[in-house]
């Protein structure tokens, strides 16, 4: 369909607007190999040895090109160390002197903002220089080989995971280059052999074109690779989205090995990746067909857009987003509960465990004791709302809210009523307890403190709107948002020690440290604040509104987001460290314990993954959403589903 | 309301004991909000192309807002005393920023607001003014810049360059920042020793300042530091010259922030003070 809409509108050129290089040339440009000496009449290479600017001294040639050619070399300047750097010779050939020094004057100028740039995904430029008619720059050496070797060399297929993790990394370096200032870089030549893996799996680009700027003159010349340029470059246009179709040429081209140089020009609709390689996931052709669309409009609108998209897929879940380092392998085995029990209804709320019994809410309105080693029923108390607020045990005494507004507190050991608490609003937070008290929200827009014993309350804090977060007791402070998006401090005396506003509701329940305290928000950000002051230290946009509350663990923190994705982020600069796609939206708050991150996600499943990498180290399907967030304890996982069912997992 | 009373009453049994008591080593953390600083020409040098500013702003009382300090480190390059200016016009930038826009108007109030950037944003936006003015204001010149922002015990640590912050804690040397100097990228890449790093000849060679380029990255850090911990901003004339278990020693051994700032220069100078050397010192104190 795709494909005839484009044929329609916009039929390919008849004839390429470059003429048509001849097959041994595109078999030589496939194989990166320098041409056999003297097939080209160039002036004469620099031989080993050879001094430049007194500083440099060549010790073998890299590549070798029309008019330039890459040496190895050493800078002397460096006494003590062997210092390696990879010097480019350009041979301004020009017959007419001014364009000669136009030719100069431009590769002055563009290596200068080369000079500048500072990013660990592109070479850096250390030095340049003018000798007769020859230009050189002094590189970075990559240690490493350039994709388009990577390819010829590779027999079958890349995984989607490596091509992803490649692409993705190269979408860090265009937005780079596309964000700066005063005017985007646009490379223009995103291919294969522009493109270094370097000996840690990083990539870097290498050419940014500026040989070619030593071409001039011919007929039809233009910057760029035929076979990998968009359309619109042969009209000379170089918007930044000449990059995102060079891109998708290029993962085009890893993906189904088959070479654009060897076919007709904007043909890639034509030949799906899937006729030559069809393990390839349909999101991942669908992102590189759009980022190959005629049109640039109908591309991605940037390297951010395509980035972010790449890094939602199912195969960049082990690509650590941030450095693009992650080639580990996953894991993923079935894992088979240890028992499961039927509920008359959904099971929403979250379990606790305590002393070998597991307590949970269903919304049949009945609070559940089951036996934690086999799931056995030991007794259920009846309230008169769906329950989706999580018990709390503490001193003998189940702690539970229900929608009929009411806060139970029940002998945990017989299921009897000890006293309720009746509010004026619904009861979602879930009930904490610690001196003696017992803390929770109501949709009254209060938080109550009530005595644990009588069940007498001590005092309420009225809050700004509906508390259904969960408070949370720290040093200093008890901690707790609402729905009109302010978290609160609580501090002796019920006074307010600090409030922070947030744009929107704040359903989420901060995690506290003796530092920090972080709590997620309806207006998608993850706040770190300063627990003592309530200062923002730093905050972390999401792509979607934050119910989950936060978990943390190894220096991170975990909250899912509406947006289906699981975060980890750094706990002192709030940088992300991994992020986890799944299929529906985190409403579940994680559980840490040792090395894992448990969670579930509408999507049915309960995922564990390795906490440091962000790994699937496994996944259980269940047969409806898991808002339920899991309780761990003892090595099992104890976690509630839409499907009616509880169920006990090894963890 | 009395139980939380009770339970906030508790701080008085856990408060944290003083974190050194051994013979030979400094006093325990002082009860007040201290900092010394010192900025020191070297040896060799004619002019001192360091800048250092500090801002502290203490009160006492339980409620009310928590102490303020800003510390703030920048060394300079460039000829013709460019690098001076770059410096000292940098710190004044940063704390300018950080002050007027962002500490005073919201200092007071006990409310926060998400409409309000986060402090670590604020640093990145005051570092990269710093950039802007140095570019137009001494254009071809740069400098790094470290600086500290300590909220209480909380510190919102922004950093380009080679200069470094530390955290002391438990006799050793933590170091926050990463230098963005060319020999740390090449030990990194695995090109380098650490050993053969130190005596490098383009040891100076920044792949990241103020002053260098329109994009500037800057890195964040949030650290907590706890009673009786330091910290310590330094230039590359400190910690190019006297090695670490050289400055825990002097810290340690010194009887008061501004004493251990005085000996750290003096160790410097004492090896050769071949660059400008600048170190600020913070100590948590105690409650």
């Amino acid at each position: 369909m795709e494909t005839r809409q484009i044929e329609a509108s916009q039929p390919p050129p008849e004839k390429p607007v470059q003429g048509a290089p001849s097959a041994s040339d595109q078999r030589r440009a496939q194989r990166s190999e320098p041409p056999a000496q003297g097939v080209h009449a160039v002036e004469g290479r620099l031989p080993e040895d050879h001094r430049l600017q007194d500083r440099y001294r060549v010790l073998s040639i890299l590549a070798v090109g029309g008019m330039s050619a890459v040496y190895k070399a050493q800078d002397l300047r460096f006494s003590k160390v062997k210092r390696i750097c990879a010097i480019k010779e350009m041979i301004n050939s020009a017959n007419d002197a001014d364009v000669r020094a136009m030719i100069l004057r431009n590769f002055e100028r563009e290596t200068n903002i080369l000079a500048t740039l500072n990013h660990p995904g592109i070479v850096q430029v250390y030095d340049c220089f003018t000798e007769g008619n020859r230009s050189y720059l002094v590189l970075e050496y990559v240690r490493g080989r350039d994709l388009e070797a990577v390819l010829t060399d590779k027999k079958g297929f890349f995984s989607e995971q490596k091509v992803v993790g490649w692409a993705i990394q190269i979408c860090e370096v265009l937005s780079y280059l596309h964000r700066h200032e005063p005017r985007p870089i646009v490379f223009r030549d995103i291919k294969p052999s522009n493109i270094m893996l370097d000996e840690y799996g990083r990539i870097k680009l290498i050419d940014f074109g500026i040989a070619k700027m030593f071409q001039s003159g011919k007929k039809g010349t233009m910057i760029g690779t035929e076979g990998y340029s968009p359309p619109e470059q042969y009209q000379g246009i170089a918007d930044p989205r000449v990059d995102i179709y060079a891109l998708g040429a290029t993962m085009h081209h890893l993906l189904s090995k088959r070479d654009p140089r060897l076919e007709p020009p904007f043909s890639f609709q034509r030949r799906p990746i899937h006729e030559t390689n069809p393990s390839v996931s349909r999101e991942l052709v669908g992102v590189v067909n759009k980022a190959l669309e005629y049109d640039a409009n109908d591309r991605f609108g940037s390297a951010d857009e395509m980035q972010r998209t790449l890094m939602s897929l199912r195969s960049a879940r082990d690509v650590r987003s941030t450095t693009g380092l992650g080639t580990s392998v996953t894991v993923s085995s079935e894992i088979t509960p240890l028992w499961r029990f039927a509920f008359e209804d959904e099971v929403r709320s979250s379990p606790s465990v305590h002393q070998g019994t597991v307590y949970v809410g269903a919304y049949d309105h009945n609070l559940y004791a089951l036996n934690a080693e086999n799931g056995e029923f030991l007794w259920k108390y009846a309230t008169d709302g769906g329950i989706a607020s999580s018990p709390y045990v503490y001193e003998g005494i189940v702690f539970v809210g229900s929608a009929d507004r009411v806060l139970y507190a029940v002998d945990a050991r017989t299921g009897r009523i000890r006293w309720t608490c009746p509010t004026k609003g619904k009861v979602w937070s879930s009930p904490q307890a610690a001196f003696h008290h017992v803390f929770f929200g109501s949709d009254d827009r209060n938080l109550y403190a009530v005595n644990v014993e009588a069940g007498r309350i001590a005092w309420k804090f009225k809050a700004d709107g509906r508390v259904r977060s969960s408070p949370q007791i720290g040093e200093e402070a008890i901690y707790v948002g609402c729905e009109a998006g302010l978290v609160y401090a609580i501090d002796t005396g019920g006074d307010v020690r600090w409030r922070f506003r947030a744009r929107r509701g704040v359903t989420s329940s901060p995690a506290v440290t003796d530092e920090m305290t972080y709590v997620g928000s309806q207006d998608r950000y993850v706040y770190g604040l300063d627990v003592r002051s309530g200062w923002l230290a730093w905050r972390y946009r999401t792509d979607g509104p934050i119910i989950s509350s936060p978990a943390l663990g190894k220096g991170m923190v975990f909250i899912g987001s509406a947006d289906k994705h699981l975060y980890a982020l750094d706990a002192e600069s709030g940088r992300l460290v991994w992020r986890y796609g799944t299929d529906g939206q985190v409403t579940s708050s994680p559980a840490v314990l040792d090395d894992a991150v448990y969670f579930g996600s509408v999507d049915g499943c309960v995922y564990s993954l390795e906490a440091k990498t962000g790994n699937l180290r496994w996944r259980f399907q269940t047969a409806g959403p898991v808002t339920s967030s899991p309780a761990v304890e003892d090595g099992v996982i104890y976690i509630g589903s839409s499907d009616r069912y509880l169920y006990a997992l090894p963890a | 309301m009395g139980f939380l009373r009770r339970l906030i009453g508790r701080e008085g049994d856990s408060a944290p004991a003083p974190v050194s008591s051994e013979a030979g080593k400094m006093l325990p953390a002082p009860s007040r909000f201290d900092v010394g600083w010192v900025t020191d020409v070297g040896k060799v040098r004619d002019h001192n192309e360091d800048a250092a500013l500090v801002i502290v702003a203490a009160h006492d009382g339980d409620e009310g807002p928590p102490s303020f300090g800003l510390f703030i480190l920048a060394d300079g390059m460039g000829g013709h005393r460019a690098g001076e200016v770059a410096s000292s016009l940098a710190a004044r930038v940063v704390a300018h920023h950080i002050t007027r826009q962002s500490y005073l108007p919201s200092l007071l109030d006990h409310e926060r607001d998400a409409s309000q950037p986060a402090l670590t944003e604020v640093l990145v936006d005051a570092v990269q003014a710093a950039n802007a003015a140095v570019s137009k204001e001494a254009p071809g010149s740069g400098t790094t810049l470290s600086c500290a922002l300590v909220l209480g015990t909380q510190a919102y640590i922004a950093h380009v360059g080679d200069s470094r912050a530390y955290v002391l804690k438990e006799g050793a040397l933590e170091q926050i920042t990463q230098d963005h100097s060319l020999v740390d990228r090449l030990v990194h890449a695995g090109q380098l020793t650490p050993a053969e790093a130190a005596v490098h000849p383009q040891k100076n060679v920044l792949y990241r300042a103020i002053g260098q380029s329109s994009v500037l990255e800057v890195d964040t850090h949030v650290r907590k530091i706890h009673a009786g911990e330091y910290l310590l901003l330094c230039s590359d004339g400190l910690w190019g010259l006297v090695n670490e278990g050289e400055i825990v020693k002097l810290i340690e051994g010194a009887s008061s922030l501004q004493g251990a700032c005085e000996d750290l220069v003096a160790a410097a100078n004492g090896a050769g003070g071949s660059d400008n050397v600048t170190a600020i010192l913070w100590r948590s104190p105690l409650g």
